[in-house]
């Protein structure tokens, strides 16, 4: 009986290293569509280029410590600033010419911008990845007892829940986030207040990108640096959006860190439906709860 | 005596017809100055466009996942011809079939929500099914399903004769592009229209309009497959860049550049877009930037594409093209 039970279920270990795995995608996939949700709820778009933003995130760290010397904790201020530079100039040149039309465009146009960002990138450094070591302060690891708690993993955890804690309580719990979820709902009302609500949307867009870029610089030392990082993880993300609905920002974090979990231990049980799993969960919300578990059907 | 309107619409009916002949004899005549391939991957394209566009241009549902359809018709398709030695046109059938299938679930799955997560949905389920091709065993992984037979049709007529290949994929064209352009024009298309344009209201007229969004799902999946299963047997290849989102991009951006809508749009979008593909192989990820900047720039200045703009600057030659 007891030999069964060890053929069924692996070693504590390596489930909780599964598991931890599973964790971090989540901490990227709560970033990611947290970011999306932002966005989408402010200006009405779906952001293709939210992934290409990510990977630039990530190059930007990069290249900031190789050409500049400037180091990781520097570059998780730097990066996202840069990044979210480019985001409002993206927004001013291109995606503001949209708001008055059907949403399908804004996802086309943001489509048509991360395939030349993507390309750009390909182009110039190819689609293997490039290594960005772990900065010195967190390497190493823990023994919890039950397992080795690498301390970079460990720290991208706490930062994505501070993030993510962080955006949740400007929106929800502060007098900026009242103008932005009031301009969400009645954009000219808003303004008719004296609320400047077009540089409003367009600094909500830099912040989404920012955010992205944040992302990218704590993905860095743990993926590879590579052009390809942001269409592999856009659309998982995306899925993570269709089950989560983007009604709620608590929502899109608490799935996305559910499901990177649930995605972990696919990978424990049934390796090769890992890579579907979110997927065909995805399927069966459609079936049992169509507009996803936090949702607010939009058009 | 016959009214000006009558004597118009004569007028315009013989300039359709006339443009229709031209473009026929210029698809008769083509291989003899292209390079058959080319000019089979084009339509091949052409159709899948055509049948993209159903949905995005006749029903308002704009899919992102179009590329399961067409990718999975290749594999089943080459494995069924190679491993099973199927004929070629039972070959085609199955994975048509096969493409059907797949779009009654996904669709029937997908319409359930609308607009962008539409689109999201349709995406998610056909990078699932691009994994399932990456994992899956006859798929042949990296190396997809190679050296494909093209076999002999009804047994008499050798296709690896490349004329032989060309006329039969433009009988395959031309019967997929009737089908969708019966369809378009029918009561049913009718109906699909006024899902686009106000689905509330074609609901209050009492149409069960999900049925009508999932038949027409179906029905553009199935012409999808079979485009990518007639793909299959043109390259003698299926391959996981045919079940890639890049490939559901593609077929987006020939539809968008030749025109949403338009009953010509995709087709002039995709020889415009395998043309370019071809020149410009050799320029390896720019073809990617390439491609962004067409999509951009369509979205932002040339919504109506090719087709459309062209039904707005004569009016008489497309009177009632459909561009929105």
């Amino acid at each position: 009986m007891l030999s069964v039970l060890h053929i069924a279920l692996p070693p504590l270990p390596a489930l909780m290293a599964q598991l931890l795995i599973g964790l971090i995608n989540g901490a990227f996939y709560a970033m990611l569509s947290l970011g999306l949700a932002v966005i989408f709820g402010m200006l009405g778009i779906i952001n293709f280029t939210h992934g290409s933003q990510y990977m630039i995130g990530a190059f930007c760290a990069y290249l900031l410590l190789k050409f500049l010397g400037i180091n990781y904790w520097m570059a998780l201020i730097v990066a996202p600033l840069v990044v979210g530079a480019f985001g409002i100039v993206l927004e001013r040149l291109f995606i503001r010419y949209l708001y008055q039309l059907d949403h399908l465009y804004g996802l086309l146009l943001t489509f048509g911008l991360a395939l030349i960002l993507e390309g750009l990138f390909r182009q110039e450094w190819g689609s293997s990845g490039l290594p960005y070591s772990i900065p010195p302060t967190l390497t190493g690891a823990y023994n919890l007892g039950f397992m080795f708690l690498p301390i970079y993993r460990g720290w991208v955890i706490v930062a994505s829940l501070i993030i993510c804690f962080g955006t949740w309580f400007v929106i929800e719990r502060t007098r900026l986030g009242s103008y932005l979820r009031a301009a969400t709902e009645n954009p000219a009302l808003v303004q008719s207040f004296g609320v400047n609500v077009p540089r409003m949307i367009t600094l909500t867009y830099g912040f989404g990108v920012a955010l992205a870029a944040l992302a990218g610089v704590l993905a860095a030392p743990i993926y590879q640096v590579s052009p390809l990082m942001g269409e592999n993880v856009i659309i998982v993300v995306f899925a993570v959006v269709v089950i989560g609905g983007m009604g709620s920002i608590l929502g899109s974090i608490l799935s996305g860190f559910v499901l990177g979990l649930i995605e972990g231990l696919t990978k424990v049980f049934w390796p090769e439906a890992s890579s579907t799993a979110i997927f065909v969960i995805m399927a069966v919300v459609l079936l049992v709860k169509p507009a996803g578990f936090f949702g607010r059907e939009f058009r | 005596m016959r009214s000006a309107l009558a004597a118009t619409s004569e007028v315009r009916f013989a300039a359709r017809r006339a443009a229709g002949l031209v473009l026929l004899a210029a698809a008769l005549g083509a291989p003899f100055v292209f390079y058959p391939v080319f000019v089979m991957k084009a339509l091949c394209f052409a159709l899948f466009a055509s049948a993209f566009n159903l949905l995005i241009g006749y029903v308002g549902l704009a899919s992102f996942g179009h590329a399961a359809f067409f990718g999975w018709a290749a594999y089943a398709t080459a494995f069924a011809v190679k491993s099973w030695g199927l004929p070629p046109l039972p070959g085609i059938l199955l994975g048509t079939a096969l493409a059907a299938a797949m779009g009654l679930v996904f669709g029937w799955l997908a319409i359930r929500r609308q607009g962008i997560y539409f689109a999201m949905i349709t995406l998610a389920l056909a990078q699932m099914m691009y994994f399932v091709a990456v994992e899956a065993k006859f798929t042949g992984g990296e190396d997809g399903i190679q050296a494909v037979p093209r076999g002999r049709l009804l047994g008499l007529v050798d296709l690896n004769d490349p004329l032989a290949m060309y006329y039969f994929v433009l009988a395959i064209f031309l019967v997929g592009f009737a089908i969708l352009w019966r369809t378009v024009n029918s009561p049913f298309g009718e109906v699909l229209k006024a899902i686009r344009e106000n689905e509330g209201r074609a609901v209050s007229l009492g149409y069960r309009t999900e049925h009508y969004k999932l038949l027409a799902f179906t029905l553009s999946a199935a012409i999808s497959g079979l485009a990518g299963a007639t793909k299959a047997l043109v390259f003698q290849l299926a391959s996981l860049t045919d079940v890639y989102f890049s490939t559901s991009g593609d077929v987006l951006l020939m539809a968008l550049l030749g025109g949403i809508g338009t009953l010509f749009g995709p087709t002039a979008g995709a020889i415009v877009m395998v043309g370019m593909e071809n020149y410009l192989a050799q320029f390896g990820s720019w073809v990617t930037v390439i491609e962004g900047v067409i999509f951009v720039v369509c979205v932002l200045t040339f919504r109506r594409g090719i087709v459309g703009e062209l039904a707005r600057l004569l009016p008489r030659w497309f009177a009632d093209g459909h561009a929105r």
